[in-house]
């Protein structure tokens, strides 16, 4: 469960972030979470519930935003599909991964007093 | 009406704001981690991540490397474990300097635990003074693969008893690793059911430039391998 770390880790990194408001104010969490990322969306929703009220986020929410895996060609730059291949078609290099393995904070949408 | 608190106030009105950081959730265990690659890399220390499932042979495998080296480099390491010394105690015992971290509840290593044990003098001085340092995580194919702990290498020690199937079934340890060691090789006259051939075949679906080394702690066949593809990284 290695989730739990990740959405503590998250909520320091949103702290900073909003550092001139407050947790409270913070309506909607986007994360980008890559299908490699070695992180099951469903345990870090189910950490996310746990840990938002003592960490003072007790109106946000968390959207996930699902990355697909994709890799190319480590030597021609090719890509080469979702699934990874043995090696690259047209040249025979390595696969390497493109995109996939993201875990990215992306945004965060606050309420706040318009004083 | 104010919906910011719930008070009702009319007279407070709310302004959407949008931040958008883009950071990494890994961003503050990765800028450890380049603190703690610096100085491995200083000191001329080769560091390894060793990761596998519980019961894999992880510390076999260290040991028995202790063992092939006869003192030739001089090795440390740390290992995780959520209780007990009980590994660190072993790989002191084969002749490798070692200390336990001792996570509680958590599945993983990260780089601010080995940044910790680090300051702990005895170990810091061996890791200091060491060529190889083994950071020996925490029994799990899951969660500690997305951990930068500022290692040079990685290796995964997947047994042979585990079955064909868990590269496939755990791509995400496989696709980062540097070298598989295939362990327990000593053991497959009794598994009739299991095919090095089928298993290298996984591998190489979910691992770019799959490398994999088979050996057996119990005999020692294989590990002077090993041993060479240490050679092979300190060299380069």
């Amino acid at each position: 469960m290695h989730e739990v770390s990740l959405i503590e880790a998250l909520f320091d990194q949103a702290d900073r972030a909003i550092a001139p408001h407050r947790p409270g104010d913070v309506r909607r969490i986007t994360l980008r979470v890559g299908a490699l990322s070695g992180v099951e969306p469903e345990l870090l929703r189910a950490a996310f519930e746990g840990c938002r009220g003592e960490r003072g986020y007790h109106r946000a929410s968390l959207l996930v935003r699902d990355e697909p895996a994709a890799w190319r060609c480590a030597a021609c730059g090719e890509a080469l599909g979702e699934a990874l291949p043995l090696a690259c078609a047209r040249c025979g290099g390595d696969a390497r991964l493109a995109q996939g393995d993201a875990l990215i904070l992306e945004r965060l949408e606050l309420e706040v007093p318009d004083v | 009406m104010c919906d910011v608190c719930g008070c009702g106030d009319e007279s407070v009105r709310a302004r959407a704001v949008t931040v958008s950081p883009h950071a990494s959730l890994l961003a503050d265990n990765d800028r450890e981690a380049r603190h703690l690659r610096a100085h491995f890399e200083a000191g001329g220390v080769l560091a390894i991540n060793v990761m596998g499932s519980p019961g894999s042979g992880k510390t076999a495998l260290l040991e028995a490397t202790s063992r092939a080296l006869q003192g030739r480099l001089r090795l440390a390491a740390v290992s995780g474990d959520l209780a007990t010394a009980l590994d660190a105690e072993r790989l002191a015992r084969a002749g490798v300097s070692s200390a336990p971290i001792t996570t509680g509840t958590a599945c993983h290593l990260d780089a601010a635990m080995v940044h910790r044990a680090l300051h702990d003098p005895a170990l810091g001085e061996a890791a200091r003074r060491c060529d190889v340092f083994f950071i020996e995580n925490v029994g799990n194919l899951v969660c500690p693969a997305i951990y930068d702990l500022g290692e040079a290498a990685r290796v995964v020690v997947l047994s042979v008893t585990e079955g064909v199937d868990k590269p496939l079934k755990y791509p995400v340890m496989f696709l980062k690793a540097d070298l598989v060691v295939l362990s327990k090789t000593d053991l497959l006259p009794h598994l009739p059911g299991t095919s090095i051939a089928v298993l290298r075949e996984n591998l190489a679906r979910v691992m770019p430039s799959a490398r994999a080394l088979e050996v057996s702690a119990v005999t020692g066949e294989g590990v002077e391998a090993f041993v060479a593809w240490l050679d092979g990284r300190r060299g380069g």
